[in-house]
């Protein structure tokens, strides 16, 4: 018995190498399965920031004119670091957003080429585009203040927000979300730093519960008596009374402008920009133009309650009937600027914790 | 990724430790024991219940107590955090029976809570301590409790004398299990509003954008992991002796009735919490807004979520038995290293995992397309990175750990003295596995590649940032309806999900009842 133990440990060897030699065998054809990447000419590839659904029926629309497929893959978080890391056989063609951070991110990165055609610089305003075109915006959006309708008719600013007489009846996101995130830049671009740290403060102080859910679920506690106020995009204002379980959180709040009578309500862009690789470059610019074009705009508007970058497509009528509303004019870079400042502010007073 | 961490900012270092870097530490820690606790405490108690006490209905709830592992965990909690909030159905309900107007008028716990996710959490993590220690329990020498009855020791005493400590390597896996599965989460904790070291790490890398620092922060996450590992692997080395003898008559502690209702209670709790209200909670609103061309539109996302999941399974699963036996076979010194690195995956979380894998794929296939267009050839495009391939890797090296752990536990039961006696026979290596430690070990090589499967099918964060154009899976679907908060869509897609994940559930439970 013992001598016979002594001489297996030496002969494990033969048996991984023979089971290795199959798992090469399985790993090599899976690799054969997996290697249908080749590149047709009559194809734009896509990587989105934004949920694939709320783009589908664009490119759709798109396809129906050109005969141009669109691919698409959708996430929200590390789109740049893929790119990045791809580098120069990225298939990504065309990249599109929501947050004017990120699109500054792929500008600094050095993944975006840039893009001078009349077709899109006629129609969208100068602040809605980087200074070397290489990022557009396609829509805007505004950070509203919503208010229970028991409040009445309120003048509401963001400073506000920070006053005590709304002692634990604010309810928000995470303060780390994108948008609060852009908010709390143009705070610091207006008052600077100690001003909008106090102010970060007395907000956080004035939660009535701890930041948590999403835009809507913040609606839907003020349906529910837990607050008076809280943070939303305009967008979801729209979505939420075209849903019917929605639709009764929307009806007990109001949307609100903010800082009408100063510098105007704080408004993020869901933007696109053309991949510096792009393998079709003349697709994804012939997509960029149509996404601009009044038929986009229009379907932007429409199905997606946000406000068309061009000034000549109108917002939709249910978007149109939240009146006239004066935007802060602050340029984009310089709120994807302070974003850092931004987000060391928020940790530094524990706002989501 | 260690490597990656060095040049990170000491700055943005030192301004996380000041402010909220302590709390999350803190969180991490906390959440990490209470979910490991909870889970010990269902998953122990169960298995015990069901192999050891003659409790009624054991037949059915032998396998139902398994279901809860075929649920993705951020399903259930959006569903619990929906139902229990402030403004959901349950509180509402309350408040207009009793007139209550504001929080201020009554007391009800927070969901959104530390204690909330950790107990959520336990209720679909529980099962693989169950799942490991009844295997553990049902393969255990009957003789050895026999001998211990033999010796005077009352049923229960034998049990907790012998079969309990007996079970120990397999009850230690699936708690690191679950502790790695807790650390690496992040969408979980994220619908209950709790901070973690991840959410330090994607503030670090999306927010600051540091990727330096954010791989640091990952690096101590692992550093963590690894030291739980070597801790649990060093704890039960030298107490492996076990003898696997399956297919035995085991003795059962007869119970009194109102102990057998208590018990079966206790265990339908979990099944209805785990898996049997949320699952009744999604069939109701698929009724209500699904209908047949939202099916078909799935069939797509089912395929290829099968696929990779299928892919995924089969290769972790040979990979633990190659390293597993080799461990076991060889006298190498280095014979644990392997395992243990492939174990920590797991605590990595997905989309940090999908971070190392682009940086390290993206440069190979960089160099690939450069060498053949050197050659004149067509460039064969992204073959590692931007194909499935990515995928099934990152499932792979995520999921290791589950597949190492189910099969070295499996292993250990097999006694050392099996390992001679074939070559004491005159029979080569190669006959000796094949014929006695295979055979042995398949009750563990099936857990383990269900346990994969399972895992892959639900995996959301790594597939999400490596996969191919077009290619979208169940989790994909479901994710992207629950981020826009229209879950109602989802439904169907998570009740695919939650089913394909249940077939070879029920299946493996079924074949090793018949044999």
């Amino acid at each position: 018995m013992k001598e016979t133990g002594i001489t297996v440990p030496e002969k494990p060897m033969q048996k991984i190498s023979f089971v290795k030699k199959n798992m090469i065998l399985v790993l090599a054809s899976l690799s054969f399965i997996c290697s249908s990447v080749v590149q047709a000419n009559d194809e734009v590839n896509v990587y989105s920031y934004r949920q694939a659904f709320l783009v589908e029926p664009l490119f759709d629309k798109f396809t129906e004119k050109t005969g141009i497929k669109v691919n698409v893959i959708f996430a929200k978080k590390g789109m740049a670091e893929r790119l990045a890391r791809e580098g120069k056989h990225s298939p990504a063609d065309l990249l599109l957003t929501t947050d004017i951070s990120r699109l500054v991110e792929l500008h600094d990165r050095d993944l975006l080429q840039p893009y001078n055609s009349e077709a899109l610089l006629d129609v969208i305003p100068s602040q809605y585009r980087a200074k070397d075109n290489t990022w557009f915006a396609l829509t805007t959006r505004v950070r509203n203040i919503y208010s229970a309708k028991r409040l009445g008719n309120i003048d509401i600013n963001y400073e506000d927000l920070a006053d005590s007489k709304y002692k634990g009846k604010i309810c928000t996101r995470s303060g780390k979300h994108a948008y609060n995130i852009a908010l709390v830049s143009s705070m610091i671009a207006e008052h600077g730093n100690a001003a909008t740290l106090a102010w970060l403060e007395k907000f956080k102080a004035n939660l009535a519960r701890k930041p948590q859910g999403n835009d809507r679920g913040q609606v839907q506690a003020i349906h529910q008596n837990l607050c008076d106020i809280s943070l939303g995009n305009s967008y979801y204002f729209g979505k939420m009374l075209a849903n019917k379980k929605q639709k009764v959180w929307a009806d007990a709040v109001n949307i609100n402008f903010p800082n009408q009578s100063n510098r105007g309500a704080h408004v993020n862009i869901s933007g696109m920009g053309m991949a510096k690789y792009a393998p079709h470059r003349n697709n994804a610019k012939a997509l960029m133009e149509f996404l601009v074009s009044k038929e986009a705009q229009k379907l932007y508007a429409d199905t997606n309650m946000e406000y068309p970058v061009r000034t000549d497509v109108k917002p939709s009528t249910l978007v149109a009937s939240w009146g006239q509303f004066e935007a802060d004019d602050l340029p984009l870079e310089t709120i994807a600027k302070h974003r850092k400042e931004a987000l060391k502010l928020i940790d530094q007073t524990k706002f989501d914790l | 990724m260690l490597l990656a961490s060095f040049g990170s900012s000491s700055d943005l270092f030192s301004h996380l430790w000041q402010t909220v870097l302590p709390d999350y530490i803190a969180n991490t820690l906390l959440l990490g024991a209470l979910v490991v606790l909870l889970s010990l405490i269902f998953g122990t108690l169960s298995a015990t219940f069901i192999v050891h006490t003659n409790v009624f209905g054991k037949k059915y709830l032998r396998w139902l107590l398994l279901l809860p592992l075929a649920m993705p965990a951020y399903l259930v909690a959006y569903l619990y955090t929906d139902i229990f909030d402030y403004a959901g159905p349950i509180q509402r309900l309350l408040r207009d029976s009793f007139g209550w107007q504001s929080p201020n008028d009554y007391w009800f716990f927070d969901i959104r809570t530390l204690s909330g996710a950790a107990i959520v959490i336990s209720l679909v993590l529980f099962p693989y301590v169950y799942m490991l220690t009844r295997t553990a329990f049902e393969q255990q020498d009957q003789n050895l409790l026999r001998a211990g009855r033999l010796l005077g020791l009352s049923a229960k005493q034998s049990f907790f004398k012998i079969a309990l400590p007996l079970a120990r390597p397999a009850i230690a896996v699936s708690a690191s299990l679950v502790l790695m599965e807790t650390l690496a989460d992040f969408a979980t904790v994220n619908y209950f509003a709790v901070n973690t070291l991840t959410t330090a790490i994607y503030d670090t890398w999306l927010g600051y954008g540091d990727l330096a620092a954010a791989n640091a922060l990952a690096s101590i996450l692992m550093v963590m992991i690894l030291f739980v590992v070597v801790a649990e692997q060093r704890a039960r080395a030298g107490k492996k002796h076990q003898s696997n003898r399956p297919n035995q008559h085991i003795e059962v502690i007869k119970l009194s009735f109102t102990q057998q209702l208590f018990i079966s209670g206790f265990c339908w709790l979990l099944v209805l919490s785990g898996f049997l209200i949320p699952f009744t909670l999604l069939v109701l609103m698929a009724l209500e807004n699904s209908n047949m061309s939202q099916l078909m539109e799935l069939l797509n996302p089912s395929i290829n979520s099968i696929e990779v999941s299928f892919y995924a399974a089969t290769i972790a699963t040979c990979l633990a038995l190659v390293f597993g036996l080799y461990r076991r076979l060889s006298t190498d010194r280095w014979r644990m290293v392997p395992l243990s690195l492939a174990g920590i995956g797991y605590a990595v979380p997905g989309t940090v995992l999908a971070m190392v894998l682009l940086a390290t794929f993206g440069p190979l296939d960089g160099f690939i397309n450069d060498v053949a267009d050197n050659f004149g050839l067509n460039s064969p495009g992204l073959i590692l990175s931007g194909t499935i391939f990515a995928v099934v890797f990152a499932f792979v090296a995520r999921f290791a750990a589950i597949a190492n752990g189910t099969l070295s536990s499996g292993i250990e039961q097999i006694p050392r003295s099996v390992d001679f006696a074939p070559a004491s026979l005159g029979a080569g290596l190669g006959k000796m596995l094949r014929k006695v430690h295979i055979p042995m070990l398949k009750p563990s090589i099936w857990v383990a590649w269900l346990l994969v499967f399972v895992e892959s099918m639900k995996e959301l964060p790594a597939v999400l940032l490596l996969r191919p154009f077009n290619f979208d899976t169940l989790s994909i679907q479901i994710y992207q309806l629950i981020s826009d908060e229209m879950l109602e869509q989802g439904a169907l897609g998570a009740i695919l999900i939650v089913l394909l994940g249940l077939v070879p559930i029920i299946w493996l439970n079924r074949s090793r009842e018949l044999s």
